[in-house]
């Protein structure tokens, strides 16, 4: 048996952050409590590193290494930066809030890092093996990190709901792997891809495992009828924990659903289309009526995220080039606004006070007028009103599925993107409308502030210059 | 000397850029800052827009002002702008009201007035764009925007009910617009541009043409407001403060009626043909029904608010009129021309006759705080210089001749009767209803004895309000006795519209 040596060069941005993450376990173990703050900061370091490493290693052809069961690609480059900066935000955003809550411990950016290294897995696998590997590793640091706060009854029930659910999904998924494997004789995602496009097997059991897949894909991103998690997941969750939950590893699990289903199985395209039709639909029309009745804003922005997927899934069903652009730019717009969305969440709570409700936020207007502004353009955002981002991505997928003439979707679509408006207004209500409840100013630290003004800025940059993004999607995708 | 500015950029631009500066001032010492640069920027957009009018060339149809610039490359959208005879007068009319609304505001709002002001400059500004955009995602993107400014003016400085009416006035209009916007994308994927000029061009099949009529008309017939999709404007109307109605009834009307003249008619001739009888039987009830509905209110700005989509009748009735009388009288483009063209002035009379109404409901109510006809009376006694305004602008609004609000009731009028006699017979039955609610109501709140002690405590109008009051009439007798500018501006854009819309595109 000879024995090549991989070209691991495609592999040290991966490589990087597991030694990182391990040097910051070690350090973490000799700080004291005051000095806390350089496991932080050799976190966020870790982040950009990998950020150069990523940057520094592009090219623009394809890379397959470590026989063929990961692959460097721009999809891959692009996914992982974004996920970086996505982190990256987190962690600022979450270090004084969780320094407020005695939370504020090496395990939070260990594991948030561990699970950057699982998506960062997931987003270049080549392999069924890959894939389950990075999705484990990510989900299992997400479960862990629910359920951080282990005195709250809410973020246990949370956390163990998660990885009850969680666990089922992988499970669906592998047995969905496993029939893909038995049919098709290969865990290489390529060469599956072309034992299934060659119709050497069209055997009921490839399409029962396509449906395990599916299930697995549409559990990870929130799809409904596999939302159920999201809510509980999102509220239980202390808000450093849900502002990680909600952005980085949906890019991830885009990343998974393209992977598996167009690289894997893009020749069963009339299948797979079927179910992601039931799956967007439902999950605009469901997230968008649900959100309506919610009084916690932690659950609203669940239920309006859970509809945004629908969205989501909306580019990536049309199955063209382009379509899956629009996917991609949605799943990096969603995250944008998510991560500003969840912070807003973080720069109103105080010690003792999670500014979950929904009255929280009465007369923000008077309180601070800045950060009123930079809500409501999250807001409007998120609802797809232009000149912002959210606006274009939906532009972006609406076209892709009437480019398919399948124009009813867009127009379920845009439907109850219409009554999704009514509980974005609603918020704005209160801030803008209502008369504050409590008149103390905001008080924040600089960094937080500065980087959610940056947040709210983006929202409005990209969307009055959306054309640099959206190439950059299209580009990858071609 | 102004011909290389890029104008039209300008403004749209300046009053936006005015308005942050304004929202950056700051609400302190009064506002006084915020005021005076807002009353300068809106001052300077209006300066800018005059050599639009003045540099007009009044002999072609084609695009005048042209700027391009590619926007996003990878869907082929532009940063596309150009005006012709049918958008200029209403980036005029925009740009002038603005002033207004800024004058009108200025001792009146207590409350934050650097985001009062900041809102209407930015509401112009997009205004202004929606009015000049060539590109349709470009004109979607200033159409929807321009509803944030309006939503905040409605909902913090609205009356008591103003956070229903604010969110019912968004949804709706919102709800309107993503039918077009499915449309357009439709439409861009069938051309491969989103060039508005594209689309005139494209060749379309009845029944695509049918479903894009159908998603316009939508989003235009929410706007406009044709009945029966105008419930949200009594309430916009009555809850907005003064500046808030002055702008929703100047301008953001004809944004909608800008809408048919800009996207259905010209991108759906067959459609529009094939579905003339609905516009025209939507419009007719506006102009009745929507009349007697008007004679029945209680409250001052809601019956002016009934009178407007009453008017706004008249001008669909105008533009689809062309239809029926291309049917009557084989190639008549004469008449056509004519029902667009009174169309078009009846927007703008309506904009400064609607206008003029809800400034002086405003004058009475920043002294009463009662919009209630029947809390007045007698206020000529007390206010006569005012009540002298108020007779004028009633007067126009119930078409008299001789002011504004003839000019364009008439020419639609003449138009019907080459279409159907009875379409204009019921069109005319508004020179009666007008004439009776508006002068009912001047009737109750002006004369008879004064009963309120409140009313005999009354102060005429200030310097201030005359000067607002006082440029309006200026306008609409203006407008009145000599429309021939407007009406040259107009006429080669309208003739060559009325011969596309003649052509089928199938």
């Amino acid at each position: 048996m000879n024995f090549e040596t991989p070209d691991f060069l495609p592999v040290v941005p991966e490589l990087f952050v597991l030694g990182m993450a391990c040097v910051i376990l070690l350090v973490d173990l000799f700080l004291s409590e005051r000095n806390r703050v350089v496991s932080y900061l050799l976190a966020q370091a870790t982040l950009v590193g990998a950020a150069l490493l990523t940057v520094g290693l592009y090219s623009p052809t394809d890379q397959i290494t470590l026989n063929g069961t990961f692959i460097l690609d721009s999809m891959a480059a692009v996914l992982k930066f974004c996920i970086y900066v996505a982190a990256f935000v987190v962690f600022l955003y979450a270090k004084d809030y969780l320094r407020a809550r005695s939370l504020f411990q090496g395990e939070f950016f260990l594991l948030g890092l561990f699970g950057v290294l699982g998506m960062m897995i997931m987003v270049s696998a080549h392999s069924l093996l890959t894939l389950y590997l990075g999705l484990e590793l990510m989900s299992l640091s997400l479960y862990a990190m629910v359920a951080l706060q282990r005195d709250s009854v809410v973020a246990s029930e949370a956390a163990m709901k998660y990885f009850v659910l969680g666990a089922i999904a992988s499970a669906m998924l592998l047995y969905g792997m496993s029939m893909l494997y038995g049919t098709t004789g290969s865990l290489d995602l390529g060469v599956i891809g072309d034992r299934v496009a060659g119709g050497a097997v069209t055997d009921l059991v490839l399409s029962f495992g396509l449906v395990f897949l599916v299930i697995g894909i549409a559990f990870k991103l929130g799809a409904v009828p596999f939302h159920m998690w999201v809510p509980d997941v999102y509220h239980g969750a202390p808000t450093a924990v849900t502002l990680y939950v909600s952005s980085a590893p949906k890019l991830a699990a885009f990343a998974m659903l393209m992977r598996l289903l167009v690289d894997g199985m893009g020749s069963l395209h009339a299948q797979w289309q079927e179910m992601l039709i039931l799956l967007a639909v439902l999950s605009v029309v469901i997230g968008n009526v649900v959100a309506i009745a919610q009084t916690n804003i932690k659950r609203l922005l669940a239920y309006s995220g859970i509809s945004h997927i629908g969205f989501l899934l909306m580019g990536v069903l049309s199955g063209t080039a382009e379509g899956y652009a629009a996917g991609m730019y949605y799943a990096i717009a969603y995250a944008i606004m998510t991560l500003g969305g969840f912070g807003m969440v973080i720069l109103m709570s105080r010690s003792g006070f999670e500014a979950e409700d929904l009255s929280d936020y009465k007369g923000l207007n008077q309180r601070s007028p800045w950060f009123a502004l930079m809500m409501m353009v999250l807001m409007f955002s998120m609802a797809g009103v232009p000149p912002f981002l959210g606006f274009w991505a939906k532009l972006a997928v609406l076209q892709a599925v009437i480019s398919v003439d399948l124009i009813w979707v867009a127009v379920v679509g845009v439907l109850f993107s219409v009554v999704g408006a009514f509980y974005y207004l609603r918020v704005i209500k209160l801030m803008y409308f209502d008369k504050a409840e409590d008149e103390r100013p905001i008080e924040a630290a600089p960094d937080l502030r500065y980087t959610l003004s940056i947040n709210g800025l983006a929202v409005l940059g990209l969307g009055l210059f959306p054309g640099g993004l959206m190439a950059l999607c299209t580009a990858v995708m071609l | 000397m102004f011909a290389e500015l890029p104008l039209l950029s300008l403004v749209i631009w300046t009053p936006i850029v005015g308005g942050l500066l304004v929202l950056a001032t700051g609400s302190k010492r009064g506002g006084l800052e915020a005021k005076v640069i807002a009353l300068i920027a809106s001052l300077l957009t209006f300066a800018l827009s005059i050599p639009l009018f003045a540099g007009f060339d009044t002999t072609t149809a084609q695009m005048q002002f042209v700027e391009l610039a590619p926007w996003i490359a990878s869907i082929s959208v532009n940063y596309h702008l150009g005006v012709d005879g049918i958008s200029m007068p209403l980036i005029l009319l925009t740009t002038f009201t603005t002033v207004l609304v800024v004058i009108a505001g200025w001792e009146v709002i207590q409350d934050r007035p650097a985001q009062y002001m900041a809102a209407f400059l930015i509401l112009a500004g997009l205004m202004n764009g929606a009015f000049a955009a060539l590109d349709a995602m470009l004109f979607y993107v200033f159409w929807e925007a321009l509803l944030i400014p309006m939503f905040i003016v409605i909902g913090i400085w609205g009356g008591p009910r103003r956070v229903y009416a604010t969110l019912k006035f968004f949804l709706y209009t919102f709800f309107g617009s993503v039918f077009m916007l499915v449309a357009l994308i439709y439409l861009y994927l069938d051309t491969g541009s989103f060039g508005i000029l594209d689309f005139h061009a494209a060749k379309i099949g009845l029944t695509a043409q049918t479903l894009i009529f159908l998603a316009f008309l939508i989003a235009f017939a929410v706007k406009v407001p044709m009945w029966p999709v105008h419930t949200w404007l009594p309430d916009a109307h009555v809850e907005a403060p003064t500046g808030g109605s002055v702008i929703l009834a100047a301008i953001m009307l004809k944004l909608g009626a800008y809408g048919f003249l800009r996207f259905s008619l010209p991108i759906t001739p067959d459609a529009s043909a094939s579905l003339d009888w609905l516009m025209i039987l939507l419009s007719l009830v506006a102009v009745v029904y929507i009349g007697f509905v008007a004679l029945a209110q209680q409250d001052m700005k809601k019956l002016i608010a009934y009178s407007s989509i009453s008017h706004m009748g008249f001008v669909t009735l105008g533009f689809f009129v062309a239809f029926a009388i291309f049917r009557q009288s084989g190639d008549n483009p004469l008449g056509a021309a004519m029902g667009i063209e009174g169309g078009m002035v009846q927007m703008v009379a309506h904009g400064f006759v609607s206008g003029a109404m809800f400034l002086c409901v405003g004058v009475l109510y920043d002294r009463l705080h009662s919009r209630d006809i029947a809390d007045y009376g007698g206020v000529v006694n007390t206010m006569p210089i005012f009540a002298g305004f108020m007779v004028l602008f009633a007067m126009a609004n119930a078409g008299l001749p001789g002011t504004a609000g003839f000019v364009g009731e008439f020419m639609v009028i003449l138009s019907a009767f080459k279409a159907n006699f009875w379409y204009a017979f019921l069109a005319a039955t508004t020179l009666i209803l007008g004439a009776a609610y508006t002068l009912w109501m001047v009737k109750r709140v002006l004369y008879g004895k004064v009963t309120s002690p409140k009313v005999a405590a009354l102060t005429d109008i200030n310097a201030r309000e005359f000067l607002f009051l006082g440029i309006l009439a200026i306008a609409v007798l203006g407008l009145g006795v000599y429309p021939a500018p407007l009406l040259e501006v107009m006429g080669p854009t309208v003739d060559n519209l009325v011969q596309h819309i003649a052509a089928s595109k199938l």
